[in-house]
């Protein structure tokens, strides 16, 4: 991190580097710890998948970097992959990075209303991290149970053959939803508490509210899986038999209750990245944002209704059929107000000056990829087509273009976005091109492959596919191979962006205080804001999408620009 | 901290935001929410495996009755703690100095329900029934043992108010924060009562 992050305020009282940025309270610096521990488990995930995914397409070679792969690895691999892409990217990034960072500056605030408990809240997660890291290196390696650590598998050493993987990997899970926990608590209080004189409740920007809702989300799903969590750990190390039907336990039991937090996971990093989407669609196409009050609205229908489809996930895990009629209504309901979200996002979008620059690029991307990420959720959620694709290559595929947008698109918008403000610095616009339709690009060749041969049948759970040549027929591998060279060729790309990144960072050109001439009040603090975020803290006097108002002088109408000078 | 002063006049800073709720109150009640949904996952969890089991076999063959009368003094005990604690507040919102008494008999009539219960822990273990003996033992330990750990970690905190109070510095933000957590471990308990002990 450059020179001039939080120096600007300080005066001569200059703390020491770690004082300033391993333990700070400032709002800012805690966002960026979130965002550098979140890129550093990226690059784990990343290298764990290209690893698995060169066995599925050379089964038996000595992949490059990591040697032969055995059917061991292949399980702590692809656990690995999905724990850390899910809960220590994508929440780290979307959700405590950028709330951190934003929250404040876009309320109009100095700092959280509990900035000891966000410190203690990151330290946490570090600590869940290497916890988490701390298992590759154990005996018998990182938990080879799934990322949704299902019993009887993940809770007998014997049959995960992970016996120290598989709790430290609950430990870490459990100390990283602490983490969230306190962050959210924060997060919503500060909302609520601090907002800046005349910021009514719709002028709170759409990524703030989203984040608010996300976390009450996050906070009413969570108790029953760290209750599970405490379950399983039980069971793996004193002998307790919850999840063991031997004993009088139930393993769908275990189901019930990953997937009731599991579920509305998926709209907790699913929300801020819509909400990212609406500050920049509105920012480059100049246009106010197509109904504020319907996203916000959608926003608390999608977060209530996440909590009653989670059984979709245990359709053919023997439960009631009449229970299954039940989720799949549910389930197909919950498209009805994200559809609507991405409705308003094109009608903002329509007879717009649109400026097509890096942000805006991955906003529109974000769109149109999640759409097919929805669309095949409709297969998925109807009970009778789900039970033919349950466990197929077609369900991680849907999941991957839901989830890819979310975490990497959504924060790729947010970074190239929000870039300027947090380092003072403009990235480069022609690589940050370069990388966005690498990326894309590459991505639609990973996974319309793989729904092609999971809609044939492709079992998602398979290490070496030379086995069973019912998968080996015509055209099946060669999908796999060209889902996997696409990956090694969007693992490239991600090279272009953290040149750009770290050479931006520090020979970047200077960003002008409001280079977007964006409305929002973090625009109005000095670019980057030092500790303390504004010189005199503003006062709001609009909503934060007046754009080209006709009464405004400019196109743009800050919030905290009085009236009468306008 | 030093930073804000020197950059924001004092003279220009905004009059101080008047919270509907302290923030003090509404974090801890989020935190509430997140602990009522982590009681309820595993209550969810108890009553479906008792409803799992075969005909006549529950209470587990062989294991113990669970002590409702001692369970029912305990959640007297409990109960009274929280009414103290209220009684506390309303005297300490007119008189603070005061409010001492009703703030210590809160915190006696908890630690009594903590000891009440170790007792009972105690006599059960004697008995046969344990962590891994059957179903019910798990299932008794965790949830009840999962609200006695709040209850102690609620006692410490309620402790360092009171050592506030005696020094006459209990700042309403450790009150109210403190108060909302105690009345969640008490009220958690007659629900833990009703459906574990039955």
């Amino acid at each position: 991190m450059s020179s001039a992050t939080a120096d600007a305020g300080h005066g001569h009282h200059d703390q020491g580097f770690i004082k300033k940025y391993l333990w700070s309270t400032d709002h800012k610096v805690i966002g960026f710890q979130y965002l550098f521990t979140g890129m550093f488990m990226a690059l784990i995930g990343g290298f764990t998948v290209y690893v698995f995914r060169m066995q599925l397409a050379f089964p038996g070679m000595s992949v490059p970097g990591f040697g032969r792969v055995t059917a061991h690895d292949y399980n702590s691999l692809v656990t690995t992959h999905g724990s850390v892409m899910i809960f220590w990217v994508a929440m780290p990034v979307l959700i405590a990075a950028l709330g951190n960072y934003l929250i404040p500056l876009m309320i109009g605030c100095d700092d959280m209303v509990f900035p000891r408990i966000n410190r203690l809240s990151y330290q946490l997660f570090l600590v869940s991290s290497l916890v988490l890291i701390t298992s590759f290196f154990v005996d018998g390696g990182a938990f080879g149970g799934a990322w949704t650590a299902y019993p009887p598998l993940s809770a007998k050493a014997a049959y995960n053959l992970t016996p120290h993987g598989a709790p430290l990997w609950l430990v870490a899970v459990a100390l990283e939803f602490v983490a969230f926990l306190l962050g959210g608590i924060n997060f919503i209080t500060t909302v609520m508490n601090s907002r800046a004189p005349g910021m009514k409740m719709f002028d709170v920007p759409i990524v703030v509210w989203m984040i608010v809702i996300a976390s009450i989300v996050f906070m009413a799903s969570v108790g029953p899986l760290v209750a599970g969590a405490v379950m399983l750990l039980f069971d793996q190390t004193v002998g307790t038999g919850f999840f063991d039907p031997s004993r009088g336990g139930d393993p769908v039991l275990w189901q019930h209750l990953f997937w009731f937090f599991g579920h509305p996971e998926v709209y907790v990093v699913l929300l801020p990245a819509m909400g990212i989407v609406a500050e920049i669609i509105t920012v480059f196409s100049r246009k106010k944002l197509f109904a504020y009050k319907t996203v916000l609205y959608t926003a608390i229908g999608t977060g209530v209704l996440s909590f009653f489809v989670w059984a979709h996930h245990q359709f053919v895990a023997g439960i009631d059929p009449r229970m299954a009629n039940i989720f799949s209504v549910t389930t197909l309901l919950i498209s009805i107000p994200v559809a609507e979200m991405v409705f308003v996002y094109i009608a903002t979008l329509y007879g717009g000056s649109i400026r097509l620059t890096t942000p805006m690029l991955w906003a529109l991307a974000f769109i149109g990829e999640f759409l097919i990420g929805g669309v095949t959720g409709i297969f998925l959620g109807a009970s009778g087509s789900d039970i033919y694709f349950h466990d197929t290559y077609f369900v991680v595929a849907h999941f991957h273009y839901t989830f890819f947008p979310i975490a990497f698109i959504g924060s790729f918008a947010a970074i190239t976005y929000w870039f300027p403000k947090m380092f003072g610095k403009m990235l480069n616009e022609t690589w940050g091109k370069v990388h966005f339709w690498g990326t894309i690009i590459a991505f639609n060749f990973i996974f319309i492959p793989l729904f092609l041969t999971g809609a044939r049948g492709d079992h998602r759970r398979i290490y070496d596919y030379t086995h069973f040549p019912d998968l080996m027929k015509a055209g099946m591998q060669e999908m796999r191979v060209l889902a996997t060279l696409a990956l090694v060729v969007l693992l490239a790309f991600q090279v272009v962006f953290l040149v750009n990144f770290f050479y931006s960072l520090v020979k970047g050109k200077k960003a002008e205080q409001n280079p977007w001439k964006a409305n929002t009040l973090e625009w109005v603090a000095a670019s980057p804001p030092p500790h303390g975020n504004f010189p005199e803290l503003p006062t709001v006097y609009r909503g934060p999408y007046e754009y080209s108002h006709p009464e405004a002088k400019d196109d743009y109408w800050p919030q905290n620009q009085p009236p009468q000078t306008a | 901290m030093e930073a804000t002063l020197t950059q924001a006049d004092p003279a220009n800073l905004r009059p101080a935001r008047r919270a509907a709720v302290p923030s003090a109150v509404l974090g801890t009640l989020f935190f509430v929410v997140a602990e009522v949904m982590f009681f309820a996952g595993l209550i969810s969890a108890y009553t479906i495996s008792r409803a799992n089991q075969l005909p006549g076999m529950w209470p587990p063959p062989g294991q113990p009755a669970l002590p409702v009368g001692a369970g029912a003094v305990s959640t007297g005990l409990l109960l009274l703690s929280g009414a103290a604690l209220l009684g506390a507040y309303l005297v300490w919102r007119r008189a603070p100095a005061r409010a001492t008494a009703p703030l210590l008999g809160a915190w006696l009539l908890g630690l009594a329900f903590v000891l009440l219960q170790g007792r009972e822990w105690w006599a059960l273990l004697g008995k046969g029934l344990t962590l891994t003996s059957s179903s019910l033992g798990s299932f008794f330990y965790l949830i009840v043992g999962g609200h006695a750990l709040h209850a102690v970690g609620a006692l410490l905190v309620l402790a360092w108010a009171c050592a506030r109070q005696l020094t006459g510095k209990l700042s309403p933000g450790l009150f109210f924060g403190v108060q909302t957590f105690w009345y969640f471990v008490v009220l958690m308990w007659p629900v833990i009562y009703a459906r574990v002990y039955f």
